[in-house]
């Protein structure tokens, strides 16, 4: 049984990693991307790694793929997906199967793991996977052995965090601002 | 029981498709989220060994990768953001400013 719940999250986990390569939008690449990490998520469930799991739904769907999409929604991303947009007067147009091939699988892959959500339980159980002790172990070694990378860890983080702060800032706004000000100086001053 | 070699066969297929994102695909966006999947399948391999081996340091090396690729990404998007208003395209082949 748990060999059927590896190979359908494999499955699901390689035709939207497939599907990250294959389209032509960018949004639809994130979107299948987030599904892939959801599937590799409750792969590191399988592997004895709960705490991984959700770290993984944490950081990477939540963080990194939000900041993905924000980003792409920011830039122009229409005149790579123009030629899907052209005509659409159909209701479903041909770009949407694939869509909806892909909707339908993860929405069969939920189904099914609903529908076998006792038996996965079991199966975690007999791992022992839930409960407590392999994240307390996991916890242990990182805080007294590996102490140290974590710090650096967390320095790498901060410079990363300002690096992209100053990246991204504009000099323009600041020109305006100053000139608004002078001109409003001016203004005052008459 | 899962034999590790699934999970070892599963990273390499994600991991080819990966480069084969980052390596046929000219859009920069695509390049990094490529990127991002092969960093993940890794991710699968050294838990699957820390696994195997009961070993909770492949956990540890997962969650070191997991921070540096937040990161990674945040620094690059940042370098998109600001080359892109400098240079509206998003296409590899033309963002060579490095002469690389």
């Amino acid at each position: 049984m748990e060999q059927q719940f590896f190979i359908l999250l494999a499955l699901v986990a390689i035709g939207t990693a497939l599907l990250v390569v294959i389209a032509r939008n960018p949004i639809h690449s994130a979107l299948s991307l987030v599904a892939c990490f959801v599937q590799i998520a409750a792969l590191f469930v399988l592997l004895g790694s709960p705490f991984l799991a959700v770290i993984q739904l944490f950081v990477y769907v939540g963080a990194i793929m939000v900041l993905f999409l924000f980003v792409i929604m920011m830039l122009d991303v229409r005149k790579e997906a123009h030629g899907q947009f052209i005509n659409n007067n159909r209701f479903i147009q041909k770009g949407a199967i694939a869509t909806i091939v892909a909707l339908l699988a993860l929405a069969s892959e939920l189904l099914f793991l609903l529908s076998q959500s006792s038996r996965l339980h079991a199966v975690m159980t007999q791992q022992s996977v839930i409960g407590d002790e392999p994240t307390k172990q996991l916890s242990l070694t990182l805080f007294r052995d590996f102490l140290l990378p974590f710090e650096v860890a967390s320095v790498i983080l901060l410079v990363a965090l300002v690096g992209a702060v100053v990246l991204a800032k504009s000099d323009r706004p600041n020109h305006r601002l100053s000139e608004h000000k002078q001109g409003a100086t001016k203004e005052v001053s008459k | 029981m899962i034999p590790i070699s699934w999970y070892l066969i599963l990273g390499a297929i994600l991991f080819v498709i990966g480069a084969a994102g980052v390596l046929l695909r000219r859009n920069v966006l695509i390049v990094l989220m490529s990127l991002e999947l092969m960093l993940n399948s890794v991710n699968i391999n050294l838990l699957a060994f820390g696994y195997e081996m009961n070993d909770p340091r492949g956990q540890i090396m997962a969650i070191f990768i997991i921070a540096i690729t937040a990161a990674e990404v945040a620094i690059a998007l940042g370098i998109l953001v600001a080359l892109l208003r400098n240079k509206r395209t998003l296409e590899v082949d033309d963002l060579t400013i490095m002469k690389g």
